[in-house]
């Protein structure tokens, strides 16, 4: 999203800023989704503990529409230094490479690291692709032990990071396997229901598109884990757009890629790269800012989705 | 049509082609399916639009079968056995994979990467 007080605004980005304030009040109707706080003019953020989702970097990849996915990359992360408030931590939600090259790992943790922020991984089809994720969590892992899951408390904020992109079955979709919904259902079991949750991982936890592959397969058994709690904010990447779905407390999000679209759910033949000009492929790229606010700590956060380009 | 408004007010919201996704969705359910691979080569199977084709391949025994990614995403041709009996590397795209088949059988296989890519290689 093209900020309003650039020079040089056009007519037309200033539309758009107003289209994003209808728009959060249309997800309230539509979704039930509290708008974000932060698309409120003169909101004050002091307090608000707040966090970056970056996804789907996809660096090697190098074919139209985007051979320079580094470069994208780098303009979402440049996003948050212009921030009100600086976020206390990014997540990135997988498909940080193209292929699962060590070349590719070195350069896309070169450029995360510009961002100067603790960060978050977790892995996409993509980092795993002929070493079952080995490269991918020597390098990124938070937990060497098990199968790459792992869970970290920040900002009063229980967050669960979960690997849905390794084991896969013929025909199927995502899979998280028993054992890491074992680990989960333990992992939540001291919490208190008033506690945020924040899942992220890298494949959509509900049957998004399953014909294309967009679902996790035991997704519902891991969820049924987080029933009982009051806010859980499920963030995914893989599908490189924005989607939603509120469930009971449980708001699903998909995100905008860094690298380049996809089509919309069965627009077309399969779900590869969407072939975009040049001049508008960084209106279909962005970065997510998401926004606790500071006294409501058991309701739904703020989801702020910013394009590249207005 | 729930999943499609919500989608109809991600794109207004983004200004992402907002206009195209609503005309696209209306049009969803009558689009025709795009004509899928040119015709294989003998013992080719060609993967086009996240699709083996063709799907199902009868073939005698000590046949060499050839999978050609056509692509711009990677793909893998991986045995659905267990152990498997095959399994390639990472296919970018034109790159290709060879499996010789000596023994009868019906081999099936996937895309590791995205499972909902199967296929079957009947060898008589």
């Amino acid at each position: 999203m093209a900020k309003d007080n650039e020079t040089g605004t056009t007519r037309r980005q200033v539309l758009q800023c107003m289209a994003w304030g209808s728009a959060g009040l249309l997800w309230t109707v539509t979704g039930g989704v509290p708008r974000a706080s932060a698309l409120e003019p003169g909101a004050k953020a002091a307090k608000d503990f707040t966090f970056i989702q970056v996804s789907d970097s996809h660096i090697g990849f190098n074919k139209p529409p985007n051979p320079e996915p580094d470069a994208t990359l780098k303009e979402a992360l440049s996003r948050i230094a212009s921030m009100k408030q600086r976020p206390a931590l990014m997540l990135h939600t997988g498909d940080v490479t193209q292929l699962s090259k060590p070349s590719e790992f070195d350069a896309a943790q070169g450029i995360m690291q510009t961002a100067g922020l603790e960060t978050y991984y977790v892995p996409g089809e993509h980092d795993v692709i002929n070493d079952d994720g080995k490269a991918f969590f020597e390098r990124f892992g938070r937990n060497k032990k098990s199968g790459g899951w792992y869970s970290f408390n920040q900002g009063g904020v229980h967050f669960i990071g979960l690997v849905n992109v390794l084991n896969l079955k013929a025909g199927g979709l995502g899979y998280l396997g028993p054992d890491q919904i074992a680990w989960l259902g333990n992992d939540v079991k001291g919490l208190s229901a008033s506690t945020p949750i924040v899942v992220f991982a890298h494949m959509p936890l509900w049957s998004l598109y399953p014909q294309w592959g967009w679902g996790t397969d035991d997704a519902a058994q891991a969820l049924a884990h987080l029933k009982r709690f009051g806010s859980v904010t499920v963030l995914n990447g893989h599908i490189h757009q924005i989607m939603q779905k509120v469930e009971g407390k449980v708001t699903f999000q998909t995100a905008r890629s860094t690298a380049f679209p996809q089509p919309t759910p069965g627009d077309g033949p399969g779900p590869g790269p969407m072939q975009i000009p040049a001049d508008r492929l960084r209106t279909a790229l962005g970065i997510r800012q998401i926004d606790f606010g500071p006294k409501k700590p058991s309701k739904a956060p703020g989801i702020q989705d910013s394009a590249l380009a207005g | 049509m729930r999943k499609f408004l919500i989608l109809a007010a991600a794109g207004f919201v983004t200004g992402f082609a907002g206009h195209a996704f609503a005309h696209d969705m209306g049009m969803m359910e009558a689009r025709p399916t795009v004509a899928q691979a040119t015709p294989s080569a003998p013992n080719t199977i060609d993967i086009n639009n996240f699709d083996f084709g063709p799907k199902v391949i009868t073939v005698p025994v000590g046949t060499t079968i050839t999978w050609i990614n056509h692509d711009d995403e990677p793909h893998t041709v991986v045995s659905s056995a267990n152990p498997r009996i095959f399994r390639s590397e990472a296919l970018d795209t034109t790159d290709k994979f060879s499996f010789t088949f000596d023994k009868v059988g019906t081999y099936a296989y996937f895309c590791s990467i995205h499972p909902q890519m199967t296929g079957t290689v009947v060898v008589k």
